[in-house]
């Protein structure tokens, strides 16, 4: 399937003239400038930079995981930034799911129950749940796992756990912050795969902070953020 | 049930830190409960007091006596149905070691004004047949191994002597709270022993115990007969059994006092004990915190799950606690039965338990609780890695 084929030119996200500063003691530290662009859905966009340039903290804001000082950030036709911290966990629940650097899954959980936290926010029956749950970790090659720890899993696995966490729910938009950061080349190798296959088979669209170029070749899009803007984009 | 299960799994996530922390509170509840017995033991006499019993005593103090005659005249008062006299002997057994208390009692009016003193019919006929007979209670028996039957003799403090006794009964108490080490010899021995011995000292009452016909009328009784004897040689002062008893304590109320304050002190030191551990918890856990959070999950779920773990924690601790306390209750009491005659884990003591618990498990949880609800999910994440 082609790129034209697969990217819906619909902005599923349109972000405009949002800006971020951070204090630090009395002094304001600008983190983003009057960013505005927008990511159509079935987009796989990665964003690189230098640390500090304002990766993390734009895919947080996207994410609803940060507020902006000002701008707006439309997803899905809703203003999140308009949205109170209750709705905005609501929305997030429904509409983000999220692919961590060090994986963030709970210990205490095996993969199975890992997968399924996302889903007791929902109304579905225990019965639904264990449902979605078996979809998702088999999608990810899991199912064999799905009753181990997370410290009886390697990094890999643990990631595309994960994955599973992330997808399990249908969210609208996937952010992934450095998700191969923490993984050997070989793992990172297949969790970029899987992630290609969710947005090639799935259509999912995924936001990527990485500082991994091999890592940013996966994606339709790259844009490169310096010092709060960004300075360069690559198709 | 989900968040029980997570509760459950990050409550034994560090088994040995949360152990220590079970075995702190478990010690913690045990010497709370023991110290509240060692209270309750105190205000046995008062839970014992029966409301529509008086005691009169010489005015002055309990050490001065009253004539016996005065018996007879409060006998005939509005509102007294029973009168009984009683002295103090304050005898030694062998050994000052071996104190128990030791009273010389009118059996024939006393156990119709204490019918929670249970002795069987043939053993009541025989003490009061043999003026020389006594009867003790069922641990004070139990104690020396003295069996009915046989022959014990006491050396007299305040009636100065050798008091020859023969053992004709052993009492049980009614209900656990009655005292059972306590030893009752007939008045009438020493009476007469007096008359012989040292006849100034002869028909004198340490003290009156009288029944009243209904316990509403109590202090309108007593008031009677203090009126009664106003301005006689001897006056009198009469109060209620409990006020009574209550006056015994008033002399030890600043030990009482004391235990109270160390029974708090003990949970609020585990309460500070409890709060590190939740805090030193919640701190390790706050980037899983806000995983949760980022999914999705509110405030309120992240205050169940710190709340959760610290009752849960300290209700193991506290069950611990309550259930070895019993046992020691019990070996506490043997041990120290000639202080505290009666010695039970009352109910109360297991309500303060599970509250003690309840207060330690909650105020341990506010702090990590406040912290981690508040966090700023971003922040919670950086963290981690």
């Amino acid at each position: 399937m082609s790129l034209a084929q697969t990217v819906d030119t619909r902005p599923i996200v349109e972000i405009r003239n949002v800006s971020k500063s951070y204090r630090r003691g009395s002094q304001t530290i600008p983190v983003l400038q009057d960013i505005s662009f927008d990511i159509s859905e079935g987009e796989f966009l990665a964003l690189m930079g230098p640390s500090g340039s304002g990766k993390s903290t734009l895919l947080n804001l996207l994410a609803g995981i940060d507020s902006v000082d000002s701008g707006s950030i439309v997803i899905g036709g809703l203003d999140i930034t308009n949205l109170s911290e209750m709705d905005l966990a609501r929305w997030r629940a429904v509409n983000v799911g999220f692919i961590f650097q060090f994986y963030n899954l709970i210990p205490v959980l095996t993969a199975f129950g890992n997968v399924e936290l996302p889903l007791l926010l929902t109304r579905l029956s225990g019965k639904e749940r264990r449902e979605h749950v078996n979809a998702a970790l088999s999608m990810v090659g899991l199912s064999d796992r799905m009753d181990h720890y997370p410290n009886q899993l390697s990094g890999g696995q643990q990631q595309r756990v994960a994955i599973a966490r992330a997808v399990v729910t249908d969210p609208t938009v996937l952010v992934a912050d450095e998700p191969t950061g923490d993984l050997d080349r070989v793992s990172a190798a297949e969790i970029l795969a899987l992630m290609g296959r969710l947005n090639r088979e799935l259509g999912k669209t995924i936001i990527m902070v990485t500082h991994d170029a091999r890592a940013a070749e996966k994606a339709h899009l790259i844009k490169q953020l310096d010092k709060g803007v960004f300075i360069d984009v690559h198709s | 049930m989900y968040i029980l299960k997570l509760i459950f799994r990050n409550a034994f996530r560090h088994k040995l830190r949360t152990w220590l922390t079970v075995l702190g509170i478990t010690i913690a509840i045990l010497a709370f409960g023991l110290l509240r017995t060692v209270i309750s033991a105190w205000y046995a006499g008062v839970e014992a007091s029966s409301a529509s019993r008086l005691v009169t005593r010489n005015a002055i103090s309990i050490i001065f006596t009253l004539p016996l005659s005065y018996e007879e005249r409060i006998r005939h008062i509005d509102g007294v149905k029973i009168v009984s006299a009683g002295n103090w002997f304050g005898g030694i057994y062998i050994d000052e070691k071996n104190f128990f208390a030791n009273f010389a009692i009118e059996p024939r009016t006393f156990f119709d004004l204490y019918p929670e003193i249970i002795l069987p019919p043939d053993q009541m006929a025989a003490f009061i047949r043999d003026r020389k007979g006594f009867i003790a209670g069922r641990k004070l028996a139990e104690r020396f191994r003295w069996k009915v039957g046989d022959s014990v003799t006491l050396r007299g403090t305040i009636f100065p002597g050798q008091w020859d006794f023969v053992m004709r009964g052993i009492y049980r108490g009614r209900d656990k709270n009655v005292d059972e080490t306590t030893f009752y010899f007939q008045w009438d021995y020493l009476n007469e022993k007096m008359k012989k011995t040292a006849p100034q000292r002869a028909d004198q009452i340490g003290f009156f115990m009288i029944g009243v016909t209904r316990p509403d009328i109590a202090s309108e009784v007593a008031q009677r007969i203090d009126n009664t004897f106003r301005n006689s040689i001897a006056e009198t002062l009469t109060e209620t059994e409990k006020a009574f008893q209550m006056s015994w304590i008033a002399m030890s109320q600043a030990i009482v006092t004391a235990i109270q304050l160390v029974s708090f002190v003990v949970i609020f030191i585990i309460m500070a004990v409890m709060a590190n551990t939740m805090a030193m918890t919640a701190r390790e856990r706050i980037g899983e915190y806000a995983v949760l959070k980022t999914l999705g999950f509110g405030g309120g779920y992240i205050a169940a799950l710190i709340f959760g773990e610290s009752m849960i924690i300290s209700l193991i601790g506290c069950a611990c606690g309550m259930a070895f306390t019993f046992p020691a209750a019990n070996a506490f009491g043997d041990a120290l039965s000639n202080f505290f005659p009666v010695f039970n884990v009352e109910r109360e003591t297991i309500y303060m338990d599970i509250a003690a618990a309840l207060l330690v498990g909650a105020v341990a949880g506010i702090f990590p609780t406040w912290r981690s609800v508040r966090i700023k999910i971003a922040d919670g994440l950086r963290r981690i890695g």
